[in-house]
């Protein structure tokens, strides 16, 4: 059980990546487009997560916020938001810089089986855009294969909007409904105006053939599931994104359990049903 | 394979012998204590400890390691394995199980081969315990014995007769034996010896009395999780971590980057942490999901009773006895804990 063998790969090993693009957000959140060097594909699916090195600051979690294409990808999309050492790092980065790529890992969302044939709500609170962006641009590059599309946007200002450009070209659509709502608006702000949660009851949602696919703050959470329940919705159709401290992204290094489910195993993507019981997840 | 008797002096110019041809870890005497640590004397070597005050998980999962080695410049890293072959003398049978324990954790799914490295580097000579530490209580968690249990290389029984059974037990522990071909084969006796050994050992330690079987204890916790135990002992805890730390089945980790004086190359270290630490759970943006004292330390018993369990089949607590030493609160022992619970289920 326990013999190394020679061939296996080192779970901790990074493999670099280049920048390819890189565009301010928001004051604290940068987009970016790298690519891995010629020849390595990265098989990522929608809800999945890169360990991403900035070696001598560390290394951190990232969500993919592309879509993949139909083979595998040499380029993936990240929205790092600067908190600390390695996300102020990544900040200062320029085309052509190299980073160091683990992954991916995690569960995803079920967007090849599960969710197919259904109406799709997507609750995005805050930074929670960005690992749904990946499932929203998944739904739309194969439309036929889904109902109804909602996105629910929710931000703190206007200001802190993520992908405007994204967003506008979303609205212009006539086969995908968005709704925005910000916590504080300003003269500019035309749309709603309070907690996502204050959008859901509007919707005309058929709750027996809606899925949901929900990521934001820690906070979100609780409100929104109890919204959807009282809308009629089954547990069984709720897809939640976790965030928890997470170090290896393996499934060793113990930070990211709750109670006893691995977010980086397990998770992040975690139907409903299966941790409505489980204490500390919500 | 040929299990034989020797006795102590034999016992002496063999571990002389091992540490002449090999790099040898044994327990020695550290102050009043117990340390594992180089051995360079047969003499140093201490069978008859009670508890040692690290286990020897310390071998395979270092408080400190290398794992890569980078170039920020070119952007390459280097995986680091220590694989320099080495022997364990002394090993307790409850601290082999932790060991066996730590080996499905680091080989199940993502195989983490720093740590089987080491593993595979390793050769275990176990001893049954001839002193029961103050707080052991291995006798009621099912490891006070190799009986049962595997992973080791080789077992040293001290018998009632002053003479060491030497029992190998896989072609590693073999290959230890060479200087021991003229020693005598055991016998009937001396098994039946053993025996005694094993029982009494399942009797004595048991220094701490758990009122249920071990398997008994997920079930038990899955109705206590509300239970006032948890916010009544976390209330004296200084979430220091001592209690993860000399914990033989705890392996939880950080990883973290250090620089060389070049600002270029440098290297990612794995070190240990502990969930009872404030910040184990804490996330950028302020939030952390087990703030409170009591969060973590029902998350500790939880993780012993039940989620290991549930994950590997594994009751994660030996029963060792450390943390009960460890704790300056007096809040860490575990079998007063799991009592509590029966008690007042
Ligand atoms: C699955 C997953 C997906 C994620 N996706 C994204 C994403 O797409 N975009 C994104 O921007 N972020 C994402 N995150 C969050 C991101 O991983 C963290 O923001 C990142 O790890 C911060 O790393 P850092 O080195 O910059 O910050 P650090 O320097 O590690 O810490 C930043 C701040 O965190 C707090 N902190 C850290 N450690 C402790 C501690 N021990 N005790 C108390 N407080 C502490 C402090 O306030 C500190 O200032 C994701 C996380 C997970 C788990
Ligand atoms: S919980 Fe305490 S008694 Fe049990 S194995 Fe860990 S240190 Fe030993
Ligand atoms: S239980 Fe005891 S040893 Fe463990 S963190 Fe609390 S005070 Fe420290």
């Amino acid at each position: 059980m326990t013999a190394p063998r020679p061939d296996e790969t080192d779970i901790y090993l990074p493999r670099p990546a280049t920048l390819i693009e890189t565009e301010s957000l928001t004051a604290h959140e940068r987009f970016f487009r790298f690519e891995m060097d010629a020849g390595v594909e990265l098989s990522y699916r929608p809800g999945q997560f890169l360990e991403i090195s900035m070696p001598g600051f560390g290394e951190c979690p990232i969500s993919i916020s592309s879509a993949p294409s139909a083979g595998g990808d040499r380029g993936f999309e990240l929205v790092v938001r600067r908190v600390g050492n390695v996300t102020r790092a990544l900040h200062g980065l320029e085309p052509g810089d190299r980073i160091g790529v683990r992954g991916p890992f995690g569960a995803p969302f079920p967007v090849e089986d599960a969710l197919t044939g259904h109406d799709l709500l997507f609750i995005c609170g805050g930074l929670g855009l960005v690992p749904l962006r990946s499932a929203i641009n998944y739904v739309l590059n194969r439309r036929d294969d889904y109902g109804e599309v909602t996105v629910l946007l929710g931000a703190r200002t206007p200001a802190d909007r993520l992908f405007t450009r994204e967003l506008y070209a979303w609205k212009l659509r006539d086969d995908l409904v968005l709704e925005e709502t910000v916590d504080a608006a300003d003269p500019s702000w035309g749309a709603h105006v309070g907690v996502i949660t204050k959008l859901i009851p509007r919707l005309k949602l058929a709750p027996e053939n809606t899925r949901a696919l929900i990521c934001g703050p820690p906070i979100m959470y609780r409100f929104v599931l109890k919204e959807l329940e009282k809308q009629g919705m089954s547990a069984e159709h709720i897809y939640l994104s976790l965030e928890r401290r997470m170090k290896c992204g393996v499934g060793k290094c113990g930070h990211c359990q709750i109670n006893g489910l691995y977010t980086c195993r397990q998770g992040p993507v975690f139907k409903y049903a299966d941790i409505a019981a489980v204490r500390e997840a919500i | 394979m040929p299990q034989k008797l020797i006795d102590q002096s034999s016992l002496g110019h063999w571990v002389a012998a091992l540490i002449a041809e090999h790099k040898v870890y044994g327990v020695q005497a550290k102050a009043d204590r117990f340390a594992f640590d180089a051995l360079t004397e047969a003499d140093d070597l201490r069978l008859d400890h009670d508890v040692t005050i690290l286990p020897p998980k310390k071998y395979f999962h270092p408080p400190q390691e290398i794992l890569l080695q980078f170039d920020r410049e070119a952007m390459t890293f280097e995986s680091v394995f220590h694989a320099e072959p080495f022997i364990l003398l002394g090993v307790h049978p409850y601290d082999m199980a932790a060991i066996s324990q730590l080996d499905k954790v680091f080989s199940m799914d993502h195989r983490d081969r720093h740590y089987l490295a080491r593993r595979e580097a390793a050769t275990i000579v176990v001893c049954d315990v001839q002193t029961a530490s103050p707080e052991v209580f291995a006798g009621c968690m099912g490891h006070a014995t190799m009986e049962g249990q595997s992973g080791h290389d080789m077992l040293l029984t001290l018998l009632d007769d002053g003479r060491y059974l030497v029992d190998p037990v896989s072609a590693k522990g073999e290959a230890l034996m060479g200087p021991l071909a003229h020693a005598p084969e055991a016998d009937q006796a001396a098994l039946q010896a053993r025996k005694r050994v094993w029982d009494r050992n399942r009797r004595q330690l048991q220094k701490n009395k758990l009122k249920m079987k071990p398997s008994e204890l997920p079930g038990l916790l899955a109705g206590s999780y509300d239970h006032p135990v948890w916010e009544e002992r976390a209330e004296l805890c200084y979430s220091c971590g001592s209690c993860n730390l000399v914990c033989p089945t705890c392996y939880c980790f950080d990883l973290r980057d250090e620089l060389n004086w070049d600002l270029r190359t440098g290297r990612r270290l794995r070190e240990w942490d502990g969930c009872m630490l404030r910040g184990f759970a804490a996330v950028a943006g302020g939030h952390n999901f087990r703030a409170r004292r009591a969060d973590r330390y029902r998350h500790r018993y939880f993780r012993k009773g039940k989620y290991t369990w549930e994950a590997y089949g594994e009751i994660a607590c030996v029963g060792c006895g450390r943390c009960i030493s460890a704790c300056t609160a007096n809040i860490a022992n575990p079998v007063e804990v799991f009592n509590r619970l029966l008690e007042e289920r």
